[in-house]
């Protein structure tokens, strides 16, 4: 209900009431980490740390694709568990045009969307007519087949993957290859995801998603076609995790099957309900702190997994509210 | 006519590991009702147990014995010690909690065996062609497999259909609370029920450890492949999971086979080869759309087996 919860505040308290509601530990660390995220460029060119802004650029990208992730599965209540296919389709599509000489962004980036949004539209319109376990293993299942297509593709690299020689091009003006550019342009396209998901959660459509995911027969029963609503929902939430591809197949430079393997949708999975579901900053949060510790955690050992495994299992036990909800729960206590 | 008796048999046999994968999660999935993605993780120690105890031993057969108990007393150690808390709760949790037990069981292997994967050599009497008609010569040992899972599926439906335990575990499919109240201890026959899954799916990995590399992550593709067997033939149904295997391991050992040379026959040499394997690896999952389509509960679903 928090999402609501800042409306509220501003319609009944006054100013200072309103100042020490927006303090919560929740928002200040929201505000810092924004703040951070802001800053990290100015920091790694005057330092010349680009490692750092080069795994911060990973981070924002892959946490594009848990917001969109979060968009179906937080707030619909629709389980993907085959979102890395996305991030493939979006990557394919830049990655295969490049190699057929096209570098042109308008022509790449509508395609890579498109591309996306139709494999959402077919995998959705089967899926949608399952639920529950169905559902987690449908969409298992066709992002595997993508994978495996991925893999058939002999002109573009097979298995080993596609070199992208040439990032998508915009006017001569617009630079991917600068580092810093290319930062700010997936920190603004983040923001902007995750400005779509709240517009979309708070509104009619999102009333009706989130009605659906409480009790799909009584929305029905109301009236609304809960099916259309739901398959536009998955809809929206595919182009957006496409958008992540194209993003990550000019970060890499680079595009392989390995990108959309089933335990890459699992780590998306992760991301999503580590930073908290069904918040619209949650799975921001989950990015960061999901790709840092295992990053981190790769410094002093290369066995991550005997940590990282046992860590998944105490946060699906014990703590599904994620961080967001420990944050939240800190403003209670 | 020689090669596609030979290709039959391979998807066959392809079925029959799928069928013991499957028959596992189906088992799980009908009676605790839990996604178990770590199902995977317990194929891929069967076959490096298989691989270590053979290699000590010095004994295939004695290998896989000592593999297949060293698997169930692994998997039943889960059940207590991880899985049980799982039950009764969203089927996200449950995904969440598996991949993490599947990353950690692939680093505990990293961690113990190293890196590098390991070879099971075949027995020597194992390793010869054996004439299945006349003029068919097929590898003994893949007809082993065959044989073997064949045998183990009649002693499963023995075991579920004709004893007690098993009419416990149909009653536990059915109804829980009631099974439970009526006295009998459903945690040990939870604990039991998901032993013998994991025992399945390690005889599963033994079984093929000779024929592939025992590595780390062997268990994540094939997982994905018994998924669509357990849709395409009914969650819950162990009957539904003999016929849907079969029939996805045919269909995928024939489209490997025969698609790419059938498509070339179409389009020009250059396209075709690209093409092919592309196309043969989506069949199956086309079949399990057409399924969904048209039987979304599978073709055998579970309320009616």
């Amino acid at each position: 209900m928090h999402r609501f919860a800042l409306h509220r505040v501003w319609d009944t308290r006054g100013e200072a009431e309103k100042m020490t509601a927006l303090l919560t530990p929740r928002n200040v660390l929201l505000a810092v980490l924004l703040a951070f995220l802001a800053l990290l460029p100015v920091y790694s060119t005057l330092t010349g740390n680009y490692f750092l802004m080069s795994l911060f650029t990973r981070i924002l990208i892959l946490a594009m694709a848990a917001v969109s992730l979060n968009l179906i599965m937080g707030f619909g209540g629709m389980v993907s568990f085959g979102h890395a296919a996305y991030l493939g389709i979006g990557g394919y599509a830049v990655g295969i045009l490049a190699k057929e000489g096209i570098n042109s962004a308008f022509v790449q980036w509508p395609v890579a969307l498109l591309a996306s949004g139709l494999f959402a539209l077919g995998v959705g319109a089967l899926c949608l007519r399952t639920r529950g376990v169905y559902f987690i293993m449908i969409t298992l299942a066709f992002a595997q087949m993508v994978y495996y297509v991925a893999i058939g593709l002999d002109r573009y690299g097979g298995d080993d993957g596609l070199t992208i020689h040439k990032r998508s091009q915009f006017f001569d003006s617009v630079n991917l290859s600068n580092r810093a550019f290319f930062y700010y342009l997936c920190f603004a396209l983040l923001l902007l995801a995750v400005y779509v998901v709240w517009r979309l959660v708070n509104s009619r459509f999102g009333m009706v998603i989130q009605g659906a995911r409480s009790n799909e027969r009584r929305m029905r029963a109301i009236g609304f076609p809960v099916f259309r609503y739901k398959l536009v929902c998955f809809v929206i939430s595919g182009v957006m995790c496409g958008l992540a591809g194209i993003l990550l197949a000019n970060h890499t430079d680079f595009i392989s099957p390995a990108l959309m393997f089933w335990t890459r949708s699992g780590d998306l999975m992760v991301m999503a309900v580590l930073g908290g579901m069904g918040t619209v900053f949650g799975p921001v949060i989950g990015s960061i702190a999901f790709l840092l510790l295992e990053e981190g955690l790769s410094q002093f050992t290369e066995f991550q997994g005997i940590i990282l495994g046992p860590m998944l299992l105490a946060v699906a036990l014990y703590a599904r509210g994620g961080i967001d909800g420990i944050l939240m729960g800190l403003r209670r206590g | 006519m020689l090669y596609l008796i030979e290709q039959c048999l391979n998807g066959i046999q392809l079925g029959m590991l799928l069928f013991l994968l499957a028959a596992g999660l189906t088992l799980i999935f009908g009676i605790m009702d839990l996604v178990n993605l770590a199902h995977g993780s317990l194929y891929m120690i069967g076959a490096y147990f298989a691989a270590t105890f053979a290699a000590v031993t010095g004994s295939f057969v004695l290998g896989a014995i000592l593999a297949l108990v060293a698997t169930l007393v692994v998997g039943m150690a889960l059940e207590v010690i991880a899985i049980r808390r799982l039950y009764g709760r969203d089927h996200l949790d449950h995904v969440l909690g598996t991949f993490g037990l599947l990353l950690f069981f692939n680093e505990l292997v990293r961690l113990i065996w190293g890196p590098a994967g390991m070879t099971l050599p075949l027995p020597s009497e194992m390793l010869t062609a054996v004439q299945v008609l006349p003029g068919v010569y097929y590898p003994a040992y893949r007809l082993v497999i065959i044989v073997a899972t064949l045998v183990v599926a009649l002693l499963l439906y023995v075991l579920v259909m004709r004893t007690r335990v098993g009419m416990l575990i149909r009653a536990g499919a059915s109804n829980r609370e009631m099974v439970g109240a009526l006295g009998v201890n459903v945690k040990l026959l939870y604990t039991l029920v998901f032993g013998l899954g994991a025992a399945l799916a390690g005889f599963a990995g033994l079984m093929q450890a000779p024929i592939l590399t025992v590595q780390i992550g062997m268990g994540e593709n094939i997982l994905i492949l018994a998924f669509v067997v357990i849709i395409i033939g009914g969650i819950g149904s162990i009957r539904g999971a003999f016929v849907a295997a079969i029939i996805v391991g045919l269909i995928d050992t024939m489209g490997r086979a025969f698609l790419p040379d059938l498509v070339r026959q179409f389009v020009s040499y250059s396209a075709g080869s690209s093409l092919g394997p592309s196309l043969s690896s989506m069949i199956i999952y086309m079949l399990m759309a057409a399924v969904l389509v048209f039987r979304p509960e599978g073709l055998f679903p579970a309320s009616s087996k």
